[in-house]
Order: C-alpha cells, then structure tokens, then sequence
C-alpha cells in the first residue's frame, strides 16, 4: 500500500511561496519551502513600492518573515534547487540539492569577510548596475541574514582572504553541495518570472541604447538601497532625469513576442511616473500605451496622475527609439492615435514596461505536469500538484497573495 | 514560584568591542542580583546553547535574559522551548552598530537596556493557551450561494471540514446562475464555457460535510472565531448553529439602470443593461424590446456608471469581458449582425488577452476608443450614440438597434446589512473605500476588520470570474487556519500564533467606553452599564485597549503598563548638569523596530540618549508612560509606528492613528504642566525609511537640548 504523505513542498520562495507556505502551516501542514536565491523574497524584494499604496514591499516581507521564523512547520532552504521528482499524488519523493554557499549558518552578518574580499562581481539584485564584492549579503534585509560566495566570481583556496576575517570561522571554502531527499503529498510550483528579453525588441534599443532600461531596472533605481541611492539619474552621464518616457506594451499583447498581457505593467508604469515627479519636481512624464489597464480599485490611482499635468498620457505604439551620439538624448517615434499622427519627442530616459516571462519547471522534472502555450502551469488535482502565483498566470502582488493562498487549501483536498 | 533568572551577555558581532561588557555584567549580577550572568563571544553557537541548556536545568532557571542581537535575529538558536521564557535585549543593531565605540554613553545606553530588559523579564508571566470553557466549533459558516460561496464551500469541504451554506434566495448560483455562457477559465482561454452552477451546486448537494439553507435569512450572529452563534431562519423555522469561522461571499449587484438616464436608460426600450441581454441570449433570441424585432446592429456602451466620480467611482473589473462575452453571443445567434463595442480603455488582463484577440478576430465584431456623450433615440426605434474623443479624431454618431449599456457593479453590503454581527461596533465588516470591507488588500487581502470573518468574491472587491474562484478558495483556506488556530488557543494574524490573552481587571473599570469604542476589530462588546464585555477569541492582541484605558486595567502576561513603567522606572537618568540628555523612545514592533535594525546594519550613527522600547503597537501605548517617563526626569518622549491614513500601514489598521490623537491631548496637557509640547513626537515610519532615523532622531535631540532639561528632573 502505498504511504501518504500529508507534507507540501513549495517550490520558490518568492511572495507567492511564501505565502503558500506560510498559510499551509498556520493552518496544520508541514511545509518545505525551496528556493533557489540564496534569499526568500524573489523579485518582490527587489520592487521599490507596491501600487496603489506607494508602500514598501519590505513591510509585508518582514510580517511574513515573522511567521515564517516562528513556525516549526515550516522547513526552509535557500540554494536549493528540486532535482528529482517521483511518485504520485500523496506519495512524492522530491530530492533536493542544496548548491554550496560557502558560509555556514555561523554567519553574523557582521561584514568583515566582504572587507576583505578582492574581488567585484555584478550585483544581480541590481541587475547588475552595481557590483558587490564575491563574498555579499543580497541585500540589507535578507533573510537568511548570511552572507554567501559567488561562486562563478571567488578565486577559491587561492584567495581565501575571507576566511581569517571571519571571527566565526562562518567561511568554508571547501563546502559541497548537499542531495537531500523529502517525502511529500502535494507540490506547488510558484517559481515565478523572469522579465521578458528586452534586447529582442530590436526598434527599442534597449542593449545598445545606453538611457533605454527596462521597468524592473526603473525599480532599483528608484530604491533607496539600488545603485543611485534612489535618485532618478541618466545610466549614460549620471545626470538627473529631466524628461521620461515609458513604453507600455513592451514585448507583450504581441504574437511575435509575448502573446498575453502581464497585467502589472500598466500600473507598474504609473507609479515609476510617480516616482520619477516625486524625486524631481520638474520632471515630466510621457506614457504610451494602448489600453491603460487599472482595473478594479486601482482606477483611483490612474485618476491622480492623470490631474498631474507633467505626466502625458499617450494611446500609441512605440515605433522606434533612437539616439543622439553626443548628447546620449533620446528621440521617441510613436504613433499618437488620438491626434490622428506620428510624434517624434525627446527623452532623458526610456523605461520599456516589459512583460513577465514564467520561470515553469525543467521540462523533464514533471513530464505530466501541463504548462500551457505561453509556459504557465497548468495545476492538476490527479497530480497533488499546483501553481501558485505567477507561475500560474500573470498578476498583480494581491493577485498572487490571493491564488497562492488558495493553492494553500488545494493541497489539503482529501479527495 | 520562585523565578530563577539567567543572563547572557553575547560578546560577538561587535558588542565586545564597542561596550564594557563588564560593566553589562555587574548590572545583571549587582544590581538586580540575576542567579546566572554569563558573558560569551558567539552566543547563538551551539557550545553557548549547550551551556545554557545545562544552566536550566542545574540552576533551575525557568527565564533567561538574551543580551545580544536583535529579537528579529537568531529566533531558532534563542528557543529553548515552552518551559523557559527568554526576553531579548538588543545590544548589536540598537548599540554597538549605531553607537560610538568604547564611549561613557554608549555603555550608559547598554546598561540601560539590560536594565530594561532584565525588569522586563522579572514582570514576565509564563503564557499558557487561552482556554474558553466552550466546545470550540471547526465549522466553516459560508454566507451567499453564488459561484463564490459554493466553490469556497465546496473547497472547506473537501479538506474535511464541516460547512454550513447559507442563501437568501430559494436557489444556489446567484448571479451566474443567469448566464447563458461563462468565461473561459482555462488554456487556450478563447472558448466559452458553461458557467458551472449546477455541477456545482449537485456536489455540494451531494457532500456528507456541506449542509446548505436555501431562503435562508440571517437574523444576527454572536459570539467570535470557535464560538460563533449564528440565528437563522427558514421554511423550517429558527435555528442557531454554532459556527467556527465566517466566509462572507454575498457577491455583487449590477448597477442600478435607473441611475444611467444620461445614458439613454428609460428613454428607450432598446437601450438595455447587460443583465437584459443575457436573458435575450439565453432565450435565443437578441431583440429590439420596443417591437420585438431582430436586432442586428448592437452597440455596447462600456463603463457605463463606472469610473465615473458622480456614479461608481472605481472601475468594475468584468464588463469589458463581460460585452466580449455577450459580443459573442450576437454573432453567434445571428451571423448577419454586428457587435460593436465602445471603450475607454481594453481591460482584458493577463490570460483573458487571448480571449480579446479572439473577439478581434471576428469580421463582425468592431472595437473603437471613444467617450459616449449621448445615447438618444434615433427614427423608427433605433437609438443614436453620440461619441467623441475618438481615434478618427472626429466625434463619430452610430445608429443602433439594440444599445447595451454596461453596468458596473456594487457589493451587496452596500444596500443592507448582512451578516448582523451582534457587535457593539456594528452588524458588517467595516468598510474603506468604494464600500467594499476593508482590509490589508495588497498583502492580506482576506483579513477584513472582523475576526474570523473573510470576505471573497465580488463583495470584496470588483473581479472577474478566474479570480473569484481562487478568491473564493483563498478565504476557505483562511477561515479554515481560523478555527485551527483559535481552538489551540492563539491569536491569527499580524500576530499569528501569540498566546498571550488581555486581562481586564474589572473591578476598577468606571466604564468609560474608550476601549470598546477603539478596538478596531470590534473584539469588546458592552453590558448595560457600558463595563466591557471581552470576546478572547476575536482578539488580535494589539493592546490597543490597554493603551485606551485611564484606569490601567487591561495588561497581558508578558505586556502591561505596569511592566513598561518598571522599565522606564529601571533607566538611569543623570543629573542635569552633567548635560547628558533622556529620551523615551517608543517603537512600534512591526515596522519602526525593523526600521531600526536596519539603521544599525547599516552603521548609522545615532544620538546614544534615546532609550527604545518596543511595543506591540503604538495604539498599544497608555500615556502614563508619558507621565512616567516625564516624572523620572526624562527629557522628552519620541514614537514611532506606522503610517496610517488612507493608504494606512499600520498592521492593526489604525492604531497608530489612535496614538497620535493621544498624544495631541498629551501635548495640550503639557502646556497646561508648563512644559513644551515639543517634548512629545510622534512619526509615521515605513520599514524601509531607515535611512531617515539618523535625521529625524538628531532633529528630535537638537529640539530637546533647545527646550532645555525637564525641569522636574532630579526631584
């Protein structure tokens, strides 16, 4: 007779895995929380603010946090990526491994082993507009507060300069990777997204472009804790931002890029506009787009900025951006379908609101698990297996808290 | 019982080398003659564990006094387990990373600290789970039978638990049960499907764990999480069941037609509401209601009554799919007619874009950007729209047969009460903007202002159909972790599992009504005499009562003014002329302490004369504190907690606001005590403005050093 197993495994611990996670054990199932980050929090951790509220995202994360830190159910590991999966639903044998991150749970957190390192590598928090030393903490609220190694950066046994800094001896060079192997009932996918390619969108620029950046980069550098300490400054000469444009669509509602609308960038865009008027009060704004999506409740937000007149509101694809070689300024071409033409406007800066592409599972982990044609899962109850969050279907923070909470009862049907 | 109390003081992380730990050290052993007092240089290292353990159990200690990092940090290493209550106090991120090394005030500021925290611990009660005397019922109660309802129940169900379905009407479905297609809900998202009702209905019908009233009317609800009362009527008669936890699924109700005459409604037969035209297509038949003829022109008015400041401010999230959906239908019943849809924006989200490309698709079907000004009728029963703002950049005029106005909607706890809660504070869920029940919508979407009650669906807030089914589930799971935790005798969220219940001492209370008035979940009800009437199980432990209260009646085991006075009684404060500053500083545990942590980890430095005081929240704070501090010779007071308003962040709603009014009265009394009122702030903090603290505490100290010591210092 087969066993049954009642645990969940939860793979990714963004907010959607958190939340599933937290809310599975407050309510009586053991959780393993697996995330591939050597921290929890996934790209959320990485947003300056969350619309409509303007409200940091830290704020919500550290609740969670809280909860998670304090419930014996719920096992976590970071580093970790799901290597196997067997078994059926009810009775899944999920092994694990756990990549080296050549810090030990001894870590402080205290910074000494990074004061001494030698060695810069891109910050991926920061979509590498900064760098950090090989040895870094992934951003100031992470949680495991621990430090980790960059493995493709650190020289390794022959360096070692972190190790004698570290009074903790948390530093261990020599760490292995870990195969560990867990029983389970049911398994939530909430591996999340990763932003669509913008270097494909050719007419855009962005990749030769130095002053077209994406929406997610707009992010960290509007963040107090991103690479300009919150400043809205130009990547090509470090000048302040004067005059934005964003460009909706960006990839997406497209059959030759992304099919599907990610549902945030609409409003992702009218809060970096926000943004970009409160960081300098003489800056001015221009959106284009072609449906301006604030649905529901949001439709207040959409209402505020449009009474700001420095923020353009535009329905109109973008065609083309180019450049000025000497000056780095940018010229925007789109078409302005209300005044019936072509517009050609100058720009300090571009941000392209590019769409959410879902992470999904290796093909061959699951080979019966559905994805559907634009790679979200498909969740099935003959399987025990679920999506949570975007890995589901594009969405909204809310969006994802609300259908990763439902994934969280989903996996206590007994039927 | 004797307590026998341990002190350990963490050497680590820079502690060592910025404080005289010897000197933490003689406060622990001289002055509050603590049995153990151990100092060691990596007290979260499994050697340090072991030595404690063996301490508990040698020495008998049943508390013990963690003098290290921050109580965020390091929580598995400092467990010990239920026998053995530890009190954190924060010498890394709130001294040593902030604080000048080796320094007079820098150790003045730890010892201070191990003060408070070794008092703290001394006041302590051990906690044991609150016990109601009562069968704790597990039974999920799950208000309105529509799609919500019955997928929230149906999902209670199917992890085993009892759920009572209670409906008004004579029938399930609500308004998917008037239909005719519903939309897709799954890959390729381009077909329509049957709206499911009745294969939802019969396995709810056939489910041993569902029992569902039909014409069912609430006449009010008592009690709290576990001990719900619900009195209902039916056919059969009255009844009162006992209820663990509420899902509140009432849905919504299209916007009244009656309030669209600017857009034609009752001028003509052939101007109609969605809800009209649904009924035509599930007759078979689309047709002009003035002669019955066909009609093969059909043009759909969208946001009509939504996103309109003098009818429904907010945008109603379905109709867009909505005319797609019944676009759809026109085509299909008659090939030869048109579908055209007039929009202000597309708002088709996510997935249900490939539905919009579909609708596109058809020859047959017409979409174009406009804002409809007029919709009058036109000659032999047609009807003209009049638009302008149009993509042509000319106003376009179009003749119709058959006008759709697109109706938004309105939750139904806006036209009646409906879950007559026996609450002193009222018979709903409160409600915030739009009327629909208020609640952490980004991050805790389901948490209403009521206890155990969790609103999904429509009623919560405008959604189309996919998200309400998750919606509906969403809730299940969190009514269903409601009775759980509640029957194990603990609180839910923000302070998930705290066992620590408030204790009113009754007999000095005067009745004066500020603690049942201010609760914001409704958690105290009230006698007669307006003494009030505690309700355990709804409580969130916030202590905002205990804040509220003139007469300190209220406390917790492990938090009371009584503990928090001893504290600020505990502090050392110098002479005046050694010109050495006292600072209260109260902070908020959910966002300011955080908030504060990261100053010390980012190496800010601080003024070394603010003593923090965490507290649960900053409603929680009960202003003869304020007094108290003042009487020992403190300087000033400072708060911080979260922001509150609107878009408020405080994670007991509004308990940060309480305080500022508080302390706005503090500040008036102040004057009147020949003080400054000055000496008294209070800020609103983000978790992540922790780069402002270094700013506003100095601008705090430079106004306090301006206003001059508190005169009643030293006496």
């Amino acid at each position: 007779m087969a066993s049954h197993h009642e645990g969940v495994l939860v793979i990714g611990g963004g907010v959607s895995g958190m939340t599933t996670a937290v809310e599975a054990a407050e309510a009586g199932r053991e959780v393993h929380l697996v995330e591939t980050n050597p921290y929890l929090g996934g790209r959320v951790a990485r947003l300056n603010k969350y619309f409509p509220k303007l409200c940091p995202p830290w704020c919500g994360l550290e609740i969670n946090l809280k909860r998670i830190r304090q419930n014996p159910r719920i096992h976590v590991l970071v580093d970790t990526d799901v290597t196997g999966i067997n078994g059926a639903r009810g009775d899944y044998k999920a092994t694990l491994r756990t990549r080296p991150r050549f810090v030990t749970p001894g870590c402080t957190a205290c910074g000494e082993c990074a004061a001494a390192c030698p060695v810069d590598r891109p910050d991926e928090f920061n979509h590498a507009m900064t760098k950090t030393k090989a040895v870094y903490l992934p951003f100031l609220m992470a949680h495991p507060q621990r430090y980790a190694i960059d493995a493709a950066a650190c020289p390794g046994a022959s360096c070692a300069k972190c190790v004698p800094a570290c009074r903790y001896g948390a530093i261990d060079l020599g760490m292995k990777a870990v195969e560990t192997e867990i029983h389970v009932g049911r398994i939530v996918v909430a591996t999340g997204w990763r932003p669509y390619e913008a270097e494909k969108l050719a007419s855009l620029g962005y990749g030769r472009l130095g002053n077209v950046i994406t929406n997610v980069m707009m992010e960290r550098i509007a963040s107090r804790e991103g690479p300009t300490g919150g400043r809205i400054l130009r990547p090509s000469d470090g000048r302040q931002v004067g005059s934005v444009a964003f460009v909706q669509c960006a990839g997406s509602r497209d059959e030759n890029h992304l099919p599907y609308c990610s549902a945030v960038c609409c409003m992702a865009s009218l809060k970096q506009a926000r943004y970009v008027r409160e960081a300098n009060p003489e800056a001015s704004c221009e959106i284009f787009f072609i449906d301006l999506r604030a649905a529901g409740r949001h439709e207040d937000f959409l209402q505020a900025i449009q009474k700001d007149e420095k923020i353009r509101l535009t329905k109109g694809k973008v065609a083309e951006i180019t450049e000025d070689p000497a000056t780095k300024q940018l010229t925007v071409v789109a078409e302005d379908v209300m005044g019936g033409s072509l517009v050609r406007r100058p720009f300090d800066l571009v941000v392209l609101a590019t769409g959410m592409v879902p992470n999904g599972l290796p093909a061959d982990l699951v080979p019966a698990l559905g994805i559907d044609e634009d790679g979200f899962t498909i969740e099935s109850e003959d399987l025990g297996l679920f999506g949570a969050g975007v890995a589901a279907g594009p969405s909204d923070v809310s969006g994802c808290v609300q259908q990763a909470t439902a994934a969280a009862l989903k996996v206590m049907f007994r039927d | 019982m004797d307590s026998a109390q341990g002190v350990y003081i963490c050497t680590g992380c820079g502690i060592g080398e910025a404080i005289d730990v010897e000197k933490l050290e003689k406060v622990a052993s001289s002055e509050h003659s603590a049995k153990v007092v151990r100092t060691d240089g990596f007290l979260c290292g499994p050697e340090a564990a072991d030595r404690i353990r063996r301490d508990i159990e040698s020495e008998g200690l049943d508390r013990i006094v963690v003098c290290a990092c921050s109580m965020r940090a390091c929580t598995e290493q400092f467990d010990f387990g239920k026998g053995t209550m530890v009190e954190r106090v924060n010498v890394r991120e709130h001294v040593a990373w902030t604080q000048e090394p080796r320094n007079e005030d820098t150790d003045m500021l730890a010892q201070d600290y191990l003060r408070m925290g070794i008092v703290k611990s001394q006041k302590s009660e051990p906690l044991s789970p609150y016990e109601s005397g009562q069968e704790m019922s597990r039974t999920i109660l799950v208000v309105g039978g529509g799609m919500t309802g019955m997928t929230a129940a149906l999902a209670a169900a199917r992890a085993g638990y009892k759920v009572v379905l209670v409906e008004k009407e004579a029938r399930l479905g609500g308004e998917a049960a008037t239909l005719l297609k519903q939309l897709p809900s799954k890959p390729p998202w381009t077909d329509l499907e049957d709206p499911g009702v009745t294969l939802l209905a019969s396995r709810l019908e056939s489910s041993e764990n569902v029992t569902i009233k039909l014409g069912a009317e609430i006449l009010k609800i008592k009690g709290g999480p576990c001990l719900f009362d619900l009195s209902l009527r039916t056919a059969s008669g009255e009844e009162t069941i006992r209820i663990g936890a509420i899902v509140l699924a009432v849905g919504h109700r299209p916007y009244d037609p009656g309030k669209l005459a600017h857009l034609g409604y009752g001028q003509s037969k052939n101007v109609v509401v969605s809800a009209d035209l649904e009924r035509m297509a599930l007759d078979g038949r689309i047709v002009r209601p003035s002669d019955g003829k066909p009609a093969r022109s059909v043009v759909f008015v969208q946001c009509a009554g939504s996103r309109d400041a003098g009818h429904l401010p907010y945008c109603s999230a379905v109709c867009c799919l909505t005319s797609l959906r019944q676009a759809s239908y026109v085509r299909s019943l008659d090939p030869g007619a048109t579908a055209t849809i007039l929009y202000r924006d597309m708002r088709t989200l996510g997935l249900y874009e490939h539905y919009y490309k579909k609708a596109q698709d058809d020859d047959g079907v017409f979409l174009t950007r406009c804002e409809v000004k007029a919709v009058t009728p036109g000659e032999g029963g047609t009807v003209t729209v009049e638009a302008d703002d149009t993509l042509l950049g000319e106003p376009i005029l179009l003749e119709a047969d058959l006008v759709v106005l697109a109706n938004g909607i309105v939750p139904r706890t806006r036209e009646a009460e409906v879950l007559k809660l026996e609450y002193r504070l009222g018979p709903d869920c409160p409600e915030a903007k739009y009327g629909f029940p208020d609640s952490e919508f980004i991050c805790f979407p389901y948490e209403t202002r009521r206890t155990g009650i969790y609103a999904a669906g429509t009623v919560r807030q405008p959604m189309e159909p996919s998200a309400a089914r998750d919606d509906a589930i969403g809730a299940a799971l969190k009514a269903i972790q409601c009775v759980e935790i509640t029957s194990q005798g603990a609180a839910v969220h923000p302070r998930a599992l705290d066992i620590s219940v408030p204790d009113f001492f009754m007999q000095r209370c005067t009745q004066c009504k500020r603690c049942t008035e201010e609760c914001p979940f409704g958690a105290l009800d009230e006698d007669a005499k307006g003494t009030p009437l505690t309700n355990p199980t709804r409580c969130r432990r916030c202590g905002i009562c205990m804040g509220a209260c003139p007469e300190r009646i209220v406390s917790f085991k492990n938090y009371s003014v009584d503990m928090v006075a001893n504290m600020i009684k505990a502090c050392e404060v110098p002479p005046e002329e050694d010109e050495k500053p006292r600072v209260l500083g109260l902070i908020c545990e959910n966002d300011a302490y955080p908030a504060f942590d990261l100053a010390g980890a980012s190496r800010l430095r601080l003024s070394p004369f603010i003593r923090f005081i965490p507290v649960r929240c900053l409603g929680s704070v009960n202003i003869v504190w304020i007094s108290q501090a003042l009487d020992k010779g403190f300087d000033g007071i400072v708060l911080f907690g979260c922001k509150y308003g609107d878009d408020y962040q405080c994670h007991f709603i509004k308990g940060s606001e309480i305080c500022s009014t508080r302390m706005k009265n503090v500040g008036e009394k102040l004057q009147q005590m020949a003080l400054e009122s000055e000496r008294v702030q209070l800020h609103e903090l983000a978790v992540n403005e922790h780069a402002k603290l270094k700013q506003i505490t100095d601008e705090f100290m430079e106004t306090i050093v301006k206003v001059g010591p508190n005169p009643f210092k030293g006496f």
